[in-house]
This record gives structure tokens, C-alpha cells and sequence, in this order.
């Protein structure tokens, strides 16, 4: 089982005839994903090997009945995309650009508001459902199906932990790279509230770092919500304040945001937060253990 | 990006925000020109990207030109040390002058994307206790921080800046004055993709007019490419010098106090490297995102930054191969290492597709190579080179 990308999915690619776009939208097919369409503007009528392009995502639900896309489009016309992929009622979005300003995301979560879209993204490495496939640029070969849901604002540092869990034989149910921007379509509480709802999810791990509130809305989810064991880790304890590491959203501004009040604010909740990011996997195990004992 | 306040109030004028008459001074001769233009008594602002500027003595006021040109003489040039500024301080190269203007009121008036779930909006944040550090009157009095959420697609409305100016205390003529403000303060935050909008203090003058006395802002980044205008505004010399030739390279760098460099693939992965270091008994020496594709070209402006900084006594390269390939990773070290002629130890971690052929191409280089594989064995192993 899995969260919002399952075996109904059909995906179109939009941007499918830019470098990014195409080359992705081949490595998802590679992972089985079911990629029925492309969309550019002004290139409808062409194929990228045997997927068909259209010149708008409307085309693309009429004629392939597409309802997941993955947006690949620079960021000047990304919102632009993300907007055309709300009005023709594409039930997930998936935005990997990077650098959509954030009056933009303002105006995105507006027009998502009583919607039926699901976003995830920008500035993300997407999501992967073993066994399914992926809308995103997650490499193919760290995943293995199973019960464990991930969730991180990163993007290398969380193929590193679904790498470590993998190698545990510790298979995952979806991964879900929410963006490193400060507005994210989905944040950490929507996602917990997911996986907390799917039956196959046993276990959640949760990716955070320093800059905004968004982990310490989590906690506030988790300690009323979710049931489900919790394992976290929150990077940048050693950033310094003011100054953005990287990620746009990945600021300590007027001394909040800071790793410190994130993990307090978990470890609160009775979310088990790991220091050593090199033990996230093992701290699983741990707790997977721990929990099939006491079931049994 | 942050500019100076000298040109946030030249942006602010251009919007009909009232600000003091003044200008910018390079020269001590220019400010005894600005002050003689002005008449009367002047203030004498150092133009530094820090806040605490009065309290470093930056911020001088003059009587006469001749004392404009002493002061100004005195603040151009120094070494401007602020809380904001660490110790080693920012040279001044620029003075505002100004007419110097009593306040009978100091208020503080902001505007920022309030970034947190539910609210995701432009948002006024106002306080009656203008001139000090708002983060400060936030700890200390709540009480005394209104806020006033814009819907992105309303706008701004009348009756918000009506609240915004009751919960001030301003009287009917300021009221106006103040809505007209605020309207013009939210259009420019827009129009110019700002992040941060500061005015503070806000002050109302002895002869009840609304001045904004210093104003700060912050532009996205992300938007200076509409935004020439803006981005003409960078002012280079107030960045560290390696971090403007990592931007000019398209490499994320941050410089650091430590001495372990560290050229990481993936901002998450970067600040868990510093994390690491730091867990290992280390400093580290910088933040370094090389990017998602890091190319071998990539990598070698890479090492070249990271090599520039002079306190940087061994390197940890931390990449995490997906669509990236290892081999090509190592390849990429390897020719760069050679190319740059690297004296520094290294500690390489690869993980990921290709690894092992990764790792086998740096062992079998003959360059001072230190392979490992756990994350934490990296930084390890990167500390102990260095103490």
C-alpha cells in the first residue's frame, strides 16, 4: 500500500521535451511508473519515444485520462503550470522546480484551497512508491517496498536515509520529498496525516530542518494525532543564524527556526528524534522491533 | 538580497513614502556638500548591511558642514564592529546624510511572508515600541505586536491600515497619512518582490508628521531575474569575498569559522555534514552544496573555493550518488585534485550507484585520498587530521 501515488495512477510529464523533463520522464519509466503523457506548450502532436505530447494538461486529461502530473517547467513558468494543472482537475502535482518566488507559492496555495489537487513540491526530489514507480528524480535502485513511510524537506539526505533503511531490509510504503522551500503545497502535517490513515504504513520517518515551524506544527499533529511510531532527525544544528543554507527555506530568522526548538518541540510529542544521522535506519529497526514484540 | 538603507529609502521615496531629505556620501567632502545642501543639523549614517550601527557609533549627528566632514571622516572607513557584525567588523564605505529629525513617537512597522501552515500570506506586523529590535519586544511584551494578515488575491484594504493606525494611537491627520503609507509600503513589497520590509523606526516628528527614520529590506533572490533594478543594487563588498566568487560559479557556499572544508551534493546533506563534523569534535570551515548534477568542472570550482579559505586544514567530500554517478564523482575529484595540484588531505565518502567502481578509482589514484564509508566514520576520520 502507499500514499497518493498507487496503481491507478496515470502520470503526464510537464516540460517533457526540456532536457530535465525528458530524461526523467525515462528514469521513472525505467522504475515501472505509468508516464501516459507529455505535455509543452506549442509541441502537441510530438512523441518523446512512445508518449504522446500535448499542448495542454486539459488535452492530456481528455485524451490519456491523466490525474498525477510531475512539472519540470523553469521556475518563471512554473506557477503558470502548477495553475493550468489545478484548473483541469489533476488530482496530484508534483513540482520539482526550484526557485518559484515566494509570493508565488502565496498565490499557488490560494488557488489550491477547495480544490481537489493534492501538491507537493516545489524544489523537491518528488515521490516514490516502490513497486509502483515515482513522479520525481528519487534514484531508482535506494528503494524497497514495504511499511515504512518517509517524509523530509531534503533531498540527497533523504536517499541517504531511505538508502540506510533499504539496506536494513527495512522496505518503505511511499517516500515523499516535500520541498526545501518556505511554502510547500504539502507540509509535514498533511503527510502524517496520510500515512497515519494507510494501513500498510506502520512506521513514519520525518526529515526536518532548521527554518520556519513547519516540525513544530508536526509535533503539535503527532502528540494529537498520529499513533504511529515517529522517528525524526533535524538537520542544521550547526547553521548559523540569518544566513539561507541552501535551501530557500532553510533559514534561522530573529532566533526561531533554530534545530534546537524543533527537536524539543518533537521529543515533546514522543517523537523519537536520532542525533547521529547515520543511526536513522538502525533507530527504526529498533523501534520496528520493539513494536512487532509487543504486538505479538 | 539585502541592499542599504541609503537605497531602501530611495526606493521608498519612489513610492511616496516620506523619508528624511538626505543622500549618500562616499567621501568626506561629499558629506560637507550634503550638509551644506541640507542646512541645519544633519545625522551621519554609516551604510553597512548589519543592524546596531548607533550602538557601534556609526550614527553621528552634525551640527555644521565642517562637523559633517570631521564626523563623516571619522565613520568612512572604519571598521564597523555590531552584534550582527561579528567581531572583525564591516568597513564603512558609505555615509547617509541626513537632515536629523526629532521624534516625538517611535513606532515599528514591517512587512514579511508569514511562512507557517494555514497562513501563508503577506503579513503587517506594527508595534507601538518602535526603535528597538522587534524580536526583543516580542519576547518581552507580546502585547504589543499587532499583526494584520493581506489575502495575496484581495489586497490590501482601507479598513486594514484603519486598525493598524488605531492600534498605534494615531490621530485623524496621521490616520490618512498612515493609510496612504502602508497601501504604498504593501505595493512596493509586491511590485518589487521584497521579503522583508522594515521600517524602524516609524517615527512621528515633533510636528506630527509620519517619517519613516531607517528602513531595511530584503529581496527574494529567486525574483531578482525580473528585477534589474534591484539586482543592480548588490553591493558586493558587503559579502564575503569567497562567497561572491562561489555565487559568480553557481556553487552554494556559506563561509564558516572551523577548519574542516566540507563539498557536499544536496543542501540537506550539506548542513547534516557540518552536523557531523561538529558531532565528531570538529568546526566546520563552510556550508558547500556543489548541486544535484556536479559535473567534474563543478567540482574543481568547488575545491578551488573551498582552498581559497586559508583556514581550511583538510577537505571532506560527502556525496550521495543517485542519477549522479560515483565513477563519474571520483573522475570528476580526481582530475580536480590534479588540475588545482591539492595539498590538502581529503576524506572521500561516496555512496550510491557505482560506488565501489567510485571508490576503487581513488585508491588506485595515488592521490591523497582517505576513503571511507559510514557517514559518521567520514567525519571521523576528517577531524582527526586536523587536531
Amino acid at each position: 500500500m502507499s500514499i497518493l501515488l498507487d496503481g491507478q495512477s496515470r502520470i503526464v510529464i510537464q516540460g517533457i521535451t526540456g532536457s530535465e523533463g525528458s530524461f526523467h520522464a525515462r528514469e521513472a519509466i525505467k522504475m515501472g511508473s505509468n508516464v501516459v503523457a507529455g505535455v509543452t506548450p506549442g509541441k502537441g502532436g510530438l512523441k518523446l519515444d512512445d508518449i504522446p505530447v500535448y499542448d495542454s494538461v486539459a488535452d492530456a486529461v481528455k485524451e490519456r485520462n491523466v490525474n498525477v502530473t510531475g512539472i519540470y517547467t523553469p521556475a518563471a513558468f512554473a506557477p503558470d503550470a502548477i495553475f493550468e494543472a489545478i484548473e483541469a482537475g489533476i488530482g496530484l502535482i508534483v513540482c520539482m522546480t526550484e526557485g518559484i518566488p515566494v509570493m508565488e507559492m502565496v498565490r499557488v496555495k490560494q488557488a489550491l484551497k477547495g480544490s481537489g489537487s493534492w501538491m507537493i513540491g516545489p524544489n523537491c526530489p518528488g515521490i516514490t512508491t516502490p513497486g509502483i514507480g515515482k513522479v520525481g528524480f528519487m534514484p531508482n535502485f535506494i528503494h524497497k517496498s514495504g511499511h515504512v513511510g518517509v517524509v523530509s524537506r531534503s533531498g540527497t539526505l533523504t536517499y541517504e536515509v531511505i538508502w540506510q533503511l533499504t539496506s536494513l531490509g527495512i522496505g518503505q510504503s511511499t517516500s515523499i520529498g516535500i520541498g526545501g522551500d518556505p511554502i510547500v503545497g504539502s507540509g509535514f502535517v498533511d503527510i502524517l496525516g496520510l500515512f497515519e490513515k494507510d494501513p500498510l504504513t506502520e512506521a513514519v520517518v520525518m526529515i526536518g530542518e532548521i527554518g520556519g515551524t513547519a516540525e513544530e506544527e508536526a509535533a503539535e499533529f503527532i502528540q494529537s494525532e498520529v499513533t504511529k511510531p515517529v522517528v525524526s532527525f533535524i538537520a542544521g544544528r550547526t547553521a548559523p543564524p540569518g544566513r539561507r543554507m541552501g535551501h530557500a527555506g532553510a533559514i534561522i530568522s530573529g532566533g526561531k527556526g533554530t534545530a534546537a526548538d524543533k527537536v524539543r518541540a518533537l521529543e515533546k510529542a514522543g517523537v523519537a528524534v536520532e542525533r547521529n544521522p547515520a543511526e536513522i535506519g538502525n533507530r527504526v529497526a529498533e523501534i520496528l522491533r520493539k513494536k512487532k514484540k509487543f504486538t505479538a | 538580497m539585502k541592499v542599504h538603507e541609503y537605497q531602501a529609502k530611495e526606493l521608498l521615496r519612489e513610492y511616496g513614502i516620506p523619508v528624511p531629505r538626505g543622500r549618500m556620501a562616499a567621501t568626506a567632502e561629499e558629506a560637507r556638500e550634503a550638509a551644506e545642501e541640507l542646512a541645519g543639523n544633519v545625522v551621519i549614517k554609516a551604510q553597512i548591511h548589519s543592524g546596531g550601527r548607533g550602538k557601534g557609533g556609526g550614527v553621528k549627528l552634525a551640527s555644521s558642514p565642517k562637523e559633517a566632514y570631521e564626523t563623516a571622516g571619522r565613520i568612512l572607513g572604519m571598521q564597523l564592529v555590531t552584534h550582527q557584525t561579528g567581531p572583525e567588523g564591516k568597513k564603512v564605505r558609505r555615509v547617509l546624510v541626513e537632515e536629523a529629525t526629532q521624534a516625538a513617537k517611535e513606532f515599528y512597522l514591517g512587512l514579511l511572508v508569514d511562512r507557517s501552515r494555514g497562513n501563508e500570506c503577506p503579513v503587517f506586523i506594527a508595534s507601538e515600541a518602535g526603535g528597538m529590535e522587534i524580536e526583543q519586544v516580542a519576547a518581552a511584551s507580546p502585547e504589543k505586536i499587532i499583526r494584520c494578515a493581506i489575502h495575496p488575491v484581495v489586497g490590501f484594504s482601507p479598513f486594514q491600515a484603519r486598525k493598524l493606525a488605531v492600534a498605534l494611537g494615531l490621530d485623524a491627520n496621521q490616520k490618512k497619512t498612515f493609510t496612504d503609507l502602508a497601501r504604498n509600503l504593501y505595493r512596493l513589497f509586491v511590485e518589487k518582490d521584497c521579503t522583508l520590509i522594515e521600517i524602524n523606526p516609524l517615527a512621528v516628528t515633533l510636528e506630527g508628521r509620519l517619517v519613516a527614520l531607517d528602513a531595511k529590506m530584503d529581496f527574494e533572490d529567486d525574483s531578482l531575474y525580473r528585477h534589474p533594478e534591484i539586482k543592480a543594487l548588490r553591493d558586493e563588498n558587503e559579502e564575503d569575498p569567497l562567497e561572491v566568487l562561489a555565487k559568480n560559479a553557481s556553487v552554494n557556499y556559506i563561509k564558516l569559522t572551523g577548519n574542516v572544508g566540507c563539498m557536499v551534493n544536496g543542501a540537506g546533506l550539506a548542513m547534516t555534514t557540518m552536523d557531523l563534523i561538529k558531532m565528531a569534535g570538529g568546526e566546520p570551515a563552510n556550508f558547500l552544496d556543489v548541486g544535484g548534477g556536479a559535473s567534474a568542472e563543478q567540482i574543481e570550482r568547488a575545491f578551488k573555493i573551498l582552498t581559497s579559505d586559508p583556514n581550511v586544514r583538510c577537505i571532506l567530500v560527502n556525496i550521495f550518488g543517485g542519477i549522479l554517478r560515483c565513477d563519474r564523482v571520483s573522475a570528476g575529484l580526481i582530475q580536480a585534485a590534479k588540475n588545482i595540484e591539492m595539498k590538502l588531505p581529503m576524506v572521500v565518502r561516496l555512496q550510491g550507484t557505482n560506488v565501489e567502481e567510485g571508490r576503487k578509482m581513488l585508491q588506485e589514484s595515488k592521490l591523497k585520498f582517505t576513503v571511507a564509508e559510514g557517514l559518521y566514520e567520514a567525519a571521523q576520520k576528517a577531524v582527526a587530521m586536523v587536531v
